[in-house]
């Protein structure tokens, strides 16, 4: 596993009437690759886990939205 | 028998009286993909599934009625005091018509929850290619609703709520493991 987030370049057509978005990205989460969870994973602490949603930092892969910053920023 | 504590599984946080956002997050109260249509789908296969992983739908099952408890909190608090102007505006005017500010199992669209969108098929490895199905669209959808917000403290509670939904895949996707009878055996084929 390399990356959380792939990305592919969808076709664009000279008359799309909407301006083309060129990269798309996608969410590959970590338990796509982990099979059966190995035992001796490396832990939060209570209460960073309580916080994070999962006790594994190995499944810790947090969502936020590629436009928020680019709302800010108007 | 459920033992219940007076208390959400999260803080939910809301900063902004936005009617608008409550629209779309009716679509995990709701919707086909929603807490509730996870919660009784897991409950209600529990009972024809091998004894090994019972416990792990019912686990799972009554976890998502505390997050239809938090998606419930969220919705409640975008639209408490929100005036039938402001729900007009919202594009609520048609539930306002219909429950006030009341809370209903809808989806974003309006359409109101149905048995159909959840299965019970009786095999076990169709049921939990179902259950992971459904994670994974739950998983997005909170992106979607992520991407849509512009109130940080309410995704800060949907961030969590993802977050569940990847290890429940997980789980579910270690239950078919455990079906399949094949884990830790030398492989012959």
């Amino acid at each position: 596993m390399n990356t959380l987030r792939k990305t592919w370049h969808p076709y664009i057509s000279p008359f799309d009437p909407c301006t083309p978005i060129k990269v798309k990205t996608y969410s590959t989460p970590p338990n796509l690759y982990m099979g059966f969870q190995p035992p001796g994973l490396e832990q939060f602490t209570p209460m960073e886990a309580l916080r994070a949603g999962t006790l594994w930092k190995a499944f810790y892969d947090p969502w936020y939205s590629p436009y928020e910053k680019a709302r800010e920023g108007q | 028998m459920w033992v219940y504590e007076k208390k959400l599984q999260y803080p939910v946080r809301v900063s902004t009286c936005n009617p608008k956002l409550a629209k779309f997050l009716i679509e995990q109260y709701g919707g086909a993909d929603g807490e509730l249509a996870a919660a009784l789908r897991y409950l209600n296969q529990r009972y024809s599934i091998p004894d090994k992983v019972i416990g792990l739908l019912t686990d799972i099952g009554t976890e998502e009625f505390a997050h239809l408890e938090m998606i419930a909190t969220m919705v409640y608090k975008l639209t408490k005091d929100a005036t039938p102007d402001q729900m007009k505006a919202a594009g609520l005017g048609d539930h306002y018509a219909n429950h006030d500010n009341a809370l209903f199992y809808h989806n974003a669209a309006g359409v109101p929850w149905t048995a159909t969108y959840i299965q019970a098929k009786g095999d076990p490895i169709a049921d939990l290619y179902e259950d992971i199905a459904a994670e994974e669209k739950a998983r997005a959808t909170y992106q979607w609703i992520i991407n849509m917000s512009d109130d940080t403290d309410l995704n800060d509670g949907l961030r969590f709520l993802r977050e569940r939904e990847i290890i429940h895949s997980q789980r579910f996707r270690e239950a078919v493991e455990i079906l399949k009878e094949e884990r830790d055996k030398k492989k012959f084929f």
